[in-house]
């Protein structure tokens, strides 16, 4: 009895320390995200930058743009999720920080999975703000637009999850810029198909609740699932050391 | 069974085996190939449609077949090296990336070769097509990861992660790309219900991908020797090995 008691009280506690730790993390991560606030706007800047390039250097007629500017967009946050995804785990590599998670006693996953999900609101959901001011520059009708950012906001922590584990796979290696993306590329392409799919079906006005409840279900597919890949190579990358 | 098993992880062992298997692996390939080639670019029946430009379809549909099915073999090693920390399953990691990414790029190649008079152009996106790309992009991934890394022990177990991740990925890499635009004819060959082809096409088809099963068998196993020698280059076996030749 008693003893069963205590193990009750110790679950209930471990329990506890998971939700702290999970919520320190996320704590930490918007601090030092708002004390290096270029870092925050580099793959903003990046993100207009790969977008005006598109008028320029194909069209700047707004037949073309309307046509092709979802998958601009699209295209453009791909690239600047992946290129802020380098910095990921860098800096906690350098300073020992990732051998400390290794070792703590909360689950290694669970922590990946709060870092991921402060990443993406410090450096995703900016992105996604923007996107309603380049989707005028751009000429998309204002429903194209609002579709753009739904499956934007339902495709992008996808991107982030399965970029992470890329991300733990790399931090140990010297200028890994270029062979995360060569690596983590071809598992973008099915969000690309179906989150410029829905944009395409809306402006034929065709229903697009299949291919968001698609991004849905890959999302709870990769919450589930890439934790426990980015866990599994950040003790690989530790191991390194 | 689990005393073979352990075996594998030798590899000394495996050194020794594979080099026996070979010379065996080597000829039979040949045979079977030059039979399965020779009937079918000579003596299968030309296709009513697309007369005999089909007959690539000897090289094609063999080299498309491994280049998915090594992926997946990849994947298993990965399993194996991740659990049971198997230095084999990393030797066959390496070696398969190599052949696997050849035969996509061959099946790839060979495609555009047969894509030209039959669909009128090199190059379409075609679901198939696609897929095979990235499957191209995804060995490459690999070959790049691996290539950056100097530990071997941590080589190993990055690559198995990448490509357990990246088996899990295929399915659903496949079916969007399918969904996503699709002009290629479905597969010639199921399990399930009898070709669509005659006797006399598919018979020397089945020869082909037997003799490319045994060409990659022997492809694999003689890069995985090299790998080995490498690995071991500081044991003694290889120095008495390489000594003794």
């Amino acid at each position: 009895m008693r003893s069963e008691s205590r193990v009750s009280v110790h679950f209930a506690a471990g329990e506890e320390g998971w939700l702290r730790a999970a919520f320190e993390t996320v704590r930490r991560e918007w601090l030092v995200a708002f004390r290096n606030r270029q870092d925050l706007i580099n793959p903003l800047v990046f993100f207009v930058l790969i977008v005006s390039l598109f008028p320029l250097g194909v069209s700047p007629e707004p037949e073309f743009l309307r046509q092709a500017g979802p998958g601009i967009i699209w295209v453009a946050a791909l690239l600047a999720i992946l290129l802020s995804l380098n910095l990921l785990f860098r800096n906690d590599y350098a300073d020992g920080h990732l051998e400390q998670w290794v070792l703590s006693p909360q689950p290694l996953a669970l922590l990946a999975l709060a870092r991921v999900a402060a990443v993406w609101v410090t450096t995703v959901l900016p992105l996604i703000l923007l996107v309603p001011v380049l989707g005028v520059m751009l000429h998309l009708p204002a429903a194209t637009g609002m579709v753009l950012v739904l499956t934007l906001l339902a495709g992008t922590p996808i991107l982030v999850l399965v970029g992470a584990i890329g991300a733990a796979l790399t931090v140990s290696l010297r200028g890994s810029g270029v062979l995360l993306v060569l690596i983590m590329t071809p598992f973008y392409v099915p969000v690309l198909i179906f989150g410029t799919g829905a944009v395409t079906a809306a402006a034929e006005g065709a229903p697009i609740t299949g291919h968001l409840a698609l991004l849905g279900a890959m999302l709870s597919l990769a919450v589930v699932l890439a934790p426990l890949a980015i866990a599994g190579a950040l003790r690989i990358s530790v191991s390194n050391g | 069974m689990w005393q073979w098993f352990h075996k594998l992880g030798s590899p000394k062992w495996f050194f020794g085996i594979a080099g026996r298997l070979m010379p065996w692996l080597g000829w039979l390939a040949l045979v079977v190939l030059s039979v399965g080639v020779v009937w079918g670019l000579l003596f299968a029946p030309a296709d009513y449609q697309q007369g005999d430009s089909y007959r690539i379809i000897f090289i094609h549909v063999p080299a498309a077949y491994l280049g998915q099915s090594l992926y997946v073999a990849m994947a298993v090693a990965g399993l194996v090296g991740l659990v049971w920390r198997m230095k084999m399953a990393d030797t066959f990691i390496a070696s398969a990336t190599t052949v696997g990414a050849g035969m996509t790029f061959l099946a790839l190649l060979t495609g555009a070769v047969w894509g030209k008079p039959t669909w009128g152009t090199w190059w379409i996106w075609d679901a198939r097509l696609t897929s095979m790309l990235l499957l191209l992009f995804l060995y490459l991934g690999v070959m790049a990861l691996r290539g950056a890394m100097e530990d071997p022990d941590i080589r190993a177990r990055a690559s198995a992660i990448l490509v357990i991740v990246g088996v899990v990925n295929i399915p659903i890499i496949k079916y969007s790309v399918e969904w996503w635009n699709t002009l290629h004819q479905p597969a010639t060959i199921k399990v399930t219900e009898a070709p669509s082809m005659p006797v006399s096409m598919w018979a020397p088809l089945l020869i082909c991908l037997l003799g490319f099963h045994l060409l990659v068998a022997w492809l694999i196993l003689w890069r995985m020797r090299n790998d080995i020698l490498l690995r071991e280059r500081r044991a003694r076996w290889v120095r008495e090995w390489v000594l003794a030749q």
